[in-house]
């Protein structure tokens, strides 16, 4: 009876962290914050994972000889590194962990539709993850994360079939969080939510949905039939027994291209956030923003076949293929061009995940420019299989859909923990990353051009001085990945106290207290205003867990 | 008046079968239905890469897909198909059944679709084992009579893939009418909750239009060339 | 946004039509036709009888725009896997082989 009297509330307010705090809480949890931090771990341990096989890739590529590890051991780095960061870092890495949390929130929702599928997911990934795991530690796979038969097939003597199983099943954590996403697009948003009010990381990561559930089932079967052709050796891919390996490249690709999008998609929409919040202007061109993520999405599924120029692939089919992965560069250019648009006159404030923001716009313009080299025809034949192609798509996959991640763990950071990270030490981390990164992976271009072939482990005495430089950047890289994971744990228990909106941002994330209470807002928001629409702090209102300047300010 | 009005209210809010993140049943519907038809997108692709696969290959070898399909058995996939056809008759009445709240009927009905179900399982057990002593499993024993007995194993693993997917799909189906006749005859559905009977018809309904590709593809693809 | 409710006797009248076409696509597959047309006889058939089965028994036709949009998606993203993928194996061979100039 008493504290009703007093303003200052003793007891903590309840928040989705201290809604329950046994283990059981957290495993058997259907709220989609929760589930989030699950994935959040998990992808985080994978990259970890994939980052030390790196480590031994570019240890080894030091100096000419192989002097660290044998030829098939090198094959095996190469497989994992290439499975455990595509397969279990970036494809689940923005979607499951900051998709699940944000964009239940970011309309308006208390929750995903299906609670139990969302949960059901994370079992699903972790279980592929022990089938991939139990493959490691057994002896591994040398395949190439790509699994061509016939090598796949006929004469890999390692875990084929475990590791494919793995993926295999993965994938249906992809497919569920994809269906999961898609239905609560359409079904929960709150009264007022149009749809050219959503945030535009809720366009991207619906785009990113219609991938998951139109190219993930394509994995899964094309994944079984290698599966089936190891164990009983029936003809399937195997030109003697009148099959056609080219049938496995067109439907591995008709995913594995798509899924290219799934880890650069949500990146995109991560950055159109950050840089609206940090320019303090509405993105420009709001609408072709949008229908641009549908358009990589749609798209993005007409151009698997520039993986199959140099496979005997019909010439043909080669120049459509080539004009229409020409035609992905334009919706990927309106995103670029508008982004700039949204940075002229803009203020812009050079916080840690702008920084990000920033470096992901460079760094993927030249990953995809680098993209249409490769889709040439003529240039391709060239620059095929040589680290040309590795060097570009490490600009995007990392470039790209890492810094975004990385960014969108600063600028959600706060509300997720409910606490601020040093501001200082993560520009300078942000730096480090954007200087490692090109450090590692700008010589590769260099390289790939004069023609050293990917998944060598040895190579000509004169490529020495880029490889050299390539290794150092890797350390480089390195050290901005422990700075960030460093600060980011220390900042969890002495961080400042987050305020509901440490950006003075607009979305609906940040119109519930940091970090949010266990369904999301007190009261179901009524949207009014659209997406990026900055308003004086004082109109924007606080629909969530009470207080929660005043309490979480006194809290702890 | 208002005051019965705003209990009609909450009563409507609070059916025991209303999960706590949605508004109301209508939005909770409209999700189940387009969460399974999402769902279906996904087996279509699923099984599309199998339909793909025996594209190209029955192009390339017209003449020994037409061979091989004599060794299947026209009668046993004709009678599957009006078993599966009559099965999803009788699922799409319990679903009308579902809708106009008839208890009886609705677990009738899918009694028999779950029957249908089995039979259409039976029999295709029986289609494996006289493929079994035929000596046509591919990879395990394959002793193949007629020429090109390489390309004829290709027909032979696409028509165990495709139809060994489809029974896999038949089992998961009869298993989810399990359930459904246990819950309604426990009387969980009504015209205002049903979702699980109408997402599970989609479902069965789905299973259906595969055989309904495979029959020709499979059985009848060689019968006009007597062998 | 109530649900509509299919009389029974539609369902029944789907059910003949689709008994009805099993039987014509099973009777047209014993003669030899022209061409490819068995097999464009036997596909028309089974499309038109999978039309039938998602219009009626799916309730797509009463269904929301929405649901519509999303069957003709999945057509169309397998119809792309199909018809790209032939874009190859339809025009493989078509190229005249290189003659070799290499040094006799």
């Amino acid at each position: 009876m008493s504290t009703a009297v007093i303003p200052v509330e003793a007891k903590p307010r309840t928040t989705y962290l201290n809604a329950g705090q046994t283990l059981k809480s957290w495993l058997l949890t259907l709220d989609h914050k929760r589930i989030g931090i699950l994935y959040l771990i998990s992808v985080t341990f994978f990259f970890l994972v994939g980052g030390i096989y790196a480590t031994l890739i570019r240890l080894e590529l030091l100096t000419p000889q192989g002097d660290l590890v044998s030829a098939q051991t090198y094959n095996k780095l190469f497989t994992q590194h290439g499975i455990t960061m595509v397969f279990f870092f970036l494809i689940p890495s923005i979607p499951a962990v900051f998709g699940n949390f944000l964009l239940p929130i970011m309309i308006g929702a208390k929750d995903v539709a299906f609670p139990r599928l969302n949960l059901l997911s994370w079992y699903v990934f972790m279980t592929g993850a022990l089938f991939a795991s139990y493959a490691m530690f057994a002896g591994g796979v040398d395949t190439g994360w790509t699994f061509y038969p016939p090598y796949s097939t006929n004469y890999a003597n390692t875990y084929v079939i475990a590791t494919g199983l793995g993926i295999f099943i993965a994938g249906f954590s992809s497919i569920l969080t994809g269906l999961n996403f898609i239905v609560t697009i359409h079904t929960m948003r709150a009264p007022g939510m149009t749809w050219f009010r959503l945030p535009l990381f809720v366009w991207a990561q619906y785009a990113t949905s219609l991938i998951q559930i139109l190219g993930t089932p394509v994995l899964a079967i094309t994944l079984l039939l290698v599966a089936l052709e190891r164990t009983v050796g029936i003809g399937i891919f195997d030109p003697r027994l009148g099959g056609d390996p080219v049938l496995f490249q067109h439907l591995f690709w008709f995913y594995s291209h798509p899924a290219v999008y799934i880890m650069v998609l949500p990146s995109m929409g991560v950055v159109s956030e950050i840089i609206a919040t940090f320019s303090r202007k509405p993105i420009f061109g709001y609408k072709f923003v949008a229908f641009s993520s549908l358009a990589i999405a749609i798209v993005g599924f007409l151009v698997w076949g520039h993986h199959l120029f140099t496979s005997s692939q019909s010439v043909y089919a080669g120049m459509l293929f080539s004009l229409l992965s020409y035609a992905v560069a334009i919706p990927s250019a309106i995103k670029v061009f508008n982004w700039t648009a949204t940075l002229y006159r803009g203020s812009i404030s050079y916080d840690a995940p702008m920084l990000y923001a920033l470096g992901f716009i460079g760094l993927f313009l030249i990953g995809g420019l680098t993209g249409l080299f490769l889709a040439a025809l003529g240039l391709d034949v060239h620059v095929h299989d040589t680290y040309f192609v590795v060097a570009h798509f490490h600009y995007i996959m990392v470039g790209g859909a890492l810094l975004a991640y990385l960014g969108a763990m600063h600028y959600w950071w706060p509300k997720m923990t409910g606490r601020l990270y040093p501001e200082g030490w993560a520009r300078f981390a942000a730096l480090v990353v954007f200087v490692g990164f090109n450090l590692t992976f700008f010589p590769q271009f260099i390289l790939g051009y004069l023609g050293m072939p990917r998944r060598y482990y040895t190579y000509a005495p004169e490529f020495q001085l880029l490889h050299v430089l390539s290794t150092a950047g890797a350390s480089i890289l390195a050290v901005g990945f422990i700075l960030p994971a460093i600060y980011l744990l220390w900042s969890l228990k002495k961080g400042p106290i987050a305020p509901a909106d440490p950006w003075l941002a607009t979305g609906l994330e940040w119109r519930t207290s940091s970090p949010p209470p266990p369904e999301n807002f007190e009261r179901t928001p009524i949207v009014t205003w659209n997406a990026y629409e900055f308003r004086p702090q004082e109109e924007a209102e606080v629909i969530g867990g009470g207080k929660p300047d005043a309490s979480s300010l006194t809290g702890e | 008046m208002a005051q019965s009005e705003v209990t009609a209210q909450h009563a409507i809010a609070h059916h025991p079968a209303l999960a706590h993140h949605f508004e109301n049943m209508e939005q909770q519907r409209e999700a189940s239905t387009l969460g399974m038809w999402v769902f279906l997108i996904t087996e279509i692709m699923f099984f599309g890469g199998l339909f793909l696969a025996y594209s190209i290959y029955r192009s390339w070898y017209p003449q020994v897909f037409a061979e091989a399909s004599h060794h299947l058995d026209i009668l046993l996939g004709g009678i599957n198909t009006v078993v599966l056809i009559t099965s999803s008759l009788t699922m799409a009445l319990a679903v009308y059944h579902s809708q106009v709240g008839n208890r009886g009927k609705l677990v009738l009905f899918l009694i028999l679709t779950m029957l249908l179900g089995l039979t259409f399982l039976g029999i295709k057990v029986i289609e494996y084992s006289h493929k079994f002593h035929d000596g046509l499993i591919p990879g395990i024993h394959f002793h193949y009579e007629g020429p090109h007995p390489q390309q004829a194993q290709i027909f032979f693993w696409l028509y165990f893939a495709m139809t060994g997917l489809h029974a896999l799909h038949m089992i998961i189906g009869v298993s989810i009418l399990a359930f459904l006749i246990y819950f309604a005859w426990r009387g969980r559905y009504s015209p205002e909750y049903h979702s699980p009977v109408e997402i599970s018809g989609l479902y069965w309904h789905f299973v259906d239009i595969v055989w309904i590709f495979l029959f020709p593809l499979l059985y009848l693809v060689g019968f006009h060339v007597k062998g | 946004m109530s649900e509509h409710i299919v009389p029974k006797k539609t369902y029944y009248a789907v059910f003949g039509a689709l008994m009805a076409l099993t039987a014509i696509t099973v009777f047209v597959a014993r003669f030899d036709l022209p061409w490819i047309l068995n097999i464009v006889v036997a596909l028309t058939i089974a499309v038109t009888k999978a039309t039938l089965v998602v219009l009626y028994f799916m309730h797509v036709r009463y269904s929301s725009r929405l649901t519509q949009v999303v069957v003709v998606a999945g057509i169309f993203w397998l119809v792309i896997m199909l018809v790209l993928t032939a874009s190859d194996y339809v025009t493989r061979g078509l190229l005249a082989p290189v003659v070799s100039i290499s040094a006799q």
